[in-house]
């Protein structure tokens, strides 16, 4: 499957291969120009899905994946890009795909990942007065501690919630 | 006393104004057309004629909550919708009351995240709570005989 994907030299700092799935692993600095490429040259013409994985407390943090399809060749691709969390600012890939836009408020809204050269960089999943981002590790799954035997009475005196 | 020992056996019933409002408020109490998750479909179910919501009054479900009197919150609140339902309940005419159906409404459920208000009586009071995920119709009705003995046993002094 890889053979299939020719990438100019320099651009993708490593391939992953695993069951037949594509893993280019890029830089910031070369995101926009793979994704041209795969787009134009390659026949990568669908963004699928473009979210973010937070490997706290690995550093650098954030992992944005752009899950690519190619509908005349029936092959899929993913692009990965790791992000530090002191400098979570991403390109924007509105410009190649529009509905990029969506996807990348969402990562904004739940991870705090911020988009250079996105239209509308606002909230769009949780209300506008919402105070951080929920998918960060940083935050507790879990906002009310449930109530067991063995803490009724901590629970029932309202002690506040402590995850670590 | 009174007006039958006056008068002799005219057929007539005498009550107190309390007890005669509260029997009218709680037969025909008008829930509000509002169903946010799997517990509006048990709610429709006791809507529908199997389990039949009009023994009790209740058969007109209103779309607007200014001709409602009930408001029954069937499913879990996300704190995007929060304001949206607060709006509702305020918009609704006094007397007015609440049923937190089932145990998202209650107390946040399953859902112990930050998309979901933790129990709805953070935003709005809360009559009765049913338990039940989702509660049965069976549950749903015995949580309104509950709130319409509730309404009969409203005394003048709460009135509104």
């Amino acid at each position: 499957m890889s053979d299939l994907i020719n990438i100019p030299d320099g651009l993708v700092s490593k391939t992953d291969v695993f069951r037949g799935e594509v893993t280019l692993n890029v830089t910031r600095e070369n995101v926009i120009a793979l994704l041209t490429h795969l787009r134009d040259e390659q026949k990568f013409d669908m963004l699928t899905d473009e979210t973010c994985v937070d490997y706290h407390p690995r550093e650098p943090r954030f992992g944005i994946l752009y899950q690519l399809y190619s509908v005349s060749r029936n092959t899929r691709v993913r692009v990965k890009m790791m992000l530090s969390e002191h400098d979570a600012v991403a390109p924007s890939a509105t410009g190649l795909w529009k509905n990029a836009n969506w996807m990348e408020r969402e990562v904004y809204d739940l991870f705090g990942i911020h988009y250079e050269g996105h239209p509308d960089m606002r909230r769009i999943l949780l209300p506008n007065d919402y105070v951080g981002h929920p998918l960060r590790k940083e935050i507790p799954v879990a906002v009310e501690e449930n109530q067991f035997s063995f803490n009724r009475e901590r629970v029932d005196a309202g002690k506040i919630y402590v995850t670590e | 006393m009174g007006v039958e020992q006056k008068l002799g056996d005219m057929g007539v019933v005498t009550t107190t104004l309390e007890k005669a409002v509260g029997w009218a408020r709680s037969n025909a109490v008008w829930p509000l057309l509002f169903g946010l998750a799997c517990c509006a479909i048990e709610m429709m179910s006791t809507e529908a004629p199997r389990y039949d919501m009009s023994r009790f009054g209740m058969e007109l479900m209103r779309a607007s909550p200014r001709q409602s009197d009930l408001m029954i919150v069937a499913g879990r609140v996300s704190r995007k919708m929060a304001p949206v339902l607060r709006n509702l309940y305020d918009q609704m005419p006094e007397p007015k009351w609440v049923i937190a159906m089932g145990d998202c409404a209650s107390c946040g459920g399953v859902f112990n995240n930050y998309a979901i208000v933790q129990g709805v009586d953070e935003i709005v009071p809360v009559d009765v709570y049913i338990a039940g995920c989702p509660p049965r119709p069976e549950t749903l009705i015995d949580g309104i005989i509950k709130l319409h003995e509730k309404i009969k046993a409203e005394p003048l002094s709460k009135w509104q």
